[in-house]
């Protein structure tokens, strides 16, 4: 569904990362992992096309990226849940939700979306009209999850979304991924909480400065010495 | 003067003065817009007005144009001025600093009224339309000024209700809260912005329209009104709509009932001694949000 091709990318004169080749096949979970300062935040930006890729080439379904600008990334079914959450504090976690089904597209069926997020996360129902700023973190990430599906995208790209939460509501937030992953949908998570995620992934890639350093099944990179000694700490 | 309650001069002033506030409430909420959503202040926001009343004039006096087809053309072309406003001046200098931005639309200002003044001259000119007063009990109140300030009512309640329930409404409200998510949602920043700027320049020029109906027209009239618009933002708490709704009302009571208890001049200084003491005692704005 979506493969990257030795990309590289950056900020200006900064390189935050280089070569990166990966896939991610219709219907996988596939986690990017990694210490902070690896690149993963970047790797989803040159993704959605924040950041522009200096050389490389990215195709989603067969479709290069090349050409198109950020905001026109979503019609080709990707959605993009962003680092910290990123909702709109002083909207309704509705009018949120609706923003999520803000291309053309989607508007018709905002609806029959509403009704399939509510019914995955009643929490968000039940604080529909509330402003998003004043609602919990775990509550938040439950809403920016909900806006990224709202689109009804085909691949869902999940930038840490256990960060800046309590210990108690990591684990929270991690089982909504693995709810919306039993949903059927494509995901590739960027993750610190590498034991959690490795558990519900099919796939995941190990980066290192900006670099692919490790690749394979969860169950491969988790028998990886050096994943075992640097990052899951057994 | 006396005061007293049942003086009907004072009521007649306050009733003024409410009608005045409505069309105050009007043309500082293009300017409160644009800051909201694209953190520019338009210091020449007022000389977009003034550009539309010498078009609407113009169009109607000189060309014979019908008064509403002028008012028409009058909306559309300060809507249009907006977005080549935009495009032209505030795009290069989006991400300068403020002081720049200022400077830069303080220019346009003095360019616009500098042109103006080089096409029509200094000379007063006016739509020559009479419309009577409405008498209700002992006050007259003059029909244009009832006429602007239903309009001026009717126009933000619209303003309100595309914000609040619209899919572009609400991307204006979102991407003043987060600039840089909104591309992956699908919203385009530039195309928002240019909306932004023509909703703004129609709002000038919708107001050109009831200052057209109030005042004779000439190349200064902006700067009868863009202070004025300015604190009324500010007082508010830029950017925040409604607060600079409220602070209109208070404004253009501090103006009719300082004018009916001193004399008119007198009502604008009390109004502005009265901007720098709030100033001091909240400098963030009277209904700015906390947190």
């Amino acid at each position: 569904m979506l493969e990257l091709n030795n990309v590289s990318a950056g900020y200006g004169a900064f390189q935050a990362i280089f070569n990166v080749s990966l896939k991610v096949h219709a219907g996988e979970a596939v986690a990017v992992i990694g210490p902070n300062g690896a690149g993963k935040t970047s790797l989803l930006r040159v993704i959605s096309k924040i950041i522009n890729q200096t050389s490389g080439q990215i195709l989603m379904e067969g479709v290069s990226l090349e050409t198109i600008e950020a905001h026109q990334v979503i019609d080709l079914g990707i959605a993009h849940v962003p680092e910290h959450r990123r909702l709109f504090p002083g909207l309704t976690v509705e009018d949120n939700l609706r923003m999520g089904a803000y291309m053309k597209t989607a508007r018709p069926h905002f609806e029959e979306r509403l009704h399939y997020v509510y019914e995955m996360f009643p929490r968000l129902k039940e604080r529909r009209k509330q402003l998003a700023g004043t609602m919990s973190g775990g509550e938040q990430q439950m809403c920016a999850i909900g806006r990224g599906l709202m689109s009804g995208p085909k691949l869902l790209l999940l930038d840490e979304p256990s960060a800046g939460l309590a210990p108690v509501i990591v684990q929270q937030v991690l089982d909504l991924v693995q709810k919306v992953r039993s949903e059927g949908y494509t995901v590739l998570i960027v993750e610190q909480n590498i034991q959690q995620v490795l558990k519900f992934v099919d796939r995941a890639y190990l980066l290192e400065v900006g670099r692919i350093r490790a690749e394979g099944t969860a169950q491969e990179l988790l028998n990886n010495d050096e994943v075992r000694q640097a990052y899951v700490g057994i | 003067m006396e005061f007293s309650l049942s003086d009907p001069f004072l009521w007649e002033t306050v009733v003024q003065g409410l009608l005045f506030g409505g069309v105050l409430a009007l043309l500082s909420l293009g300017l409160n817009l644009i800051f909201g959503v694209i953190d520019v202040v338009w210091i020449c926001y007022a000389e977009l007005m003034m550009v539309g009343m010498y078009l609407i004039w113009w169009s109607h006096v000189e060309m014979g144009l019908p008064l509403p087809l002028a008012f028409l053309l009058g909306i559309l072309s300060v809507a249009v001025m907006g977005v080549v406003l935009h495009v032209t001046v505030i795009k290069p200098i989006l991400h300068a600093e403020p002081i720049n931005q200022l400077l830069v639309t303080g220019g346009v200002l003095f360019f616009l009224q500098g042109l103006a003044t080089l096409i029509f001259s200094v000379q007063f000119r006016n739509l020559g339309v009479f419309m009577g007063s409405l008498e209700v009990g002992e006050m007259f109140l003059p029909w244009n000024r009832i006429i602007a300030f239903l309009v001026s009512l009717a126009a933000m309640a619209g303003l309100y209700v595309f914000l609040r329930k619209t899919y572009l409404g609400i991307a204006i409200r979102a991407i003043s809260q987060d600039r840089t998510v909104m591309p992956l949602l699908g919203v385009s920043p530039d195309r928002i912005y240019l909306i932004t700027s023509a909703i703004g320049g129609g709002l000038a020029g919708l107001g050109a329209c009831l200052l057209a109906l109030l005042y004779d027209i000439h190349p200064a009239i902006g700067l009868s009104f863009g202070p004025l618009t300015f604190m009324i933002c500010v007082m508010g708490g830029l950017g925040n709509i409604i607060g600079g709704f409220v602070a209109a009302f208070i404004f253009a009571e501090f103006i009719a009932l300082g004018g009916y208890y001193t004399e008119v001049e007198w009502g604008y200084v009390i109004s502005f001694a009265f901007f720098i003491v709030m100033i001091f005692l909240r400098p963030q704005g009277l209904f700015a949000k906390r947190g």
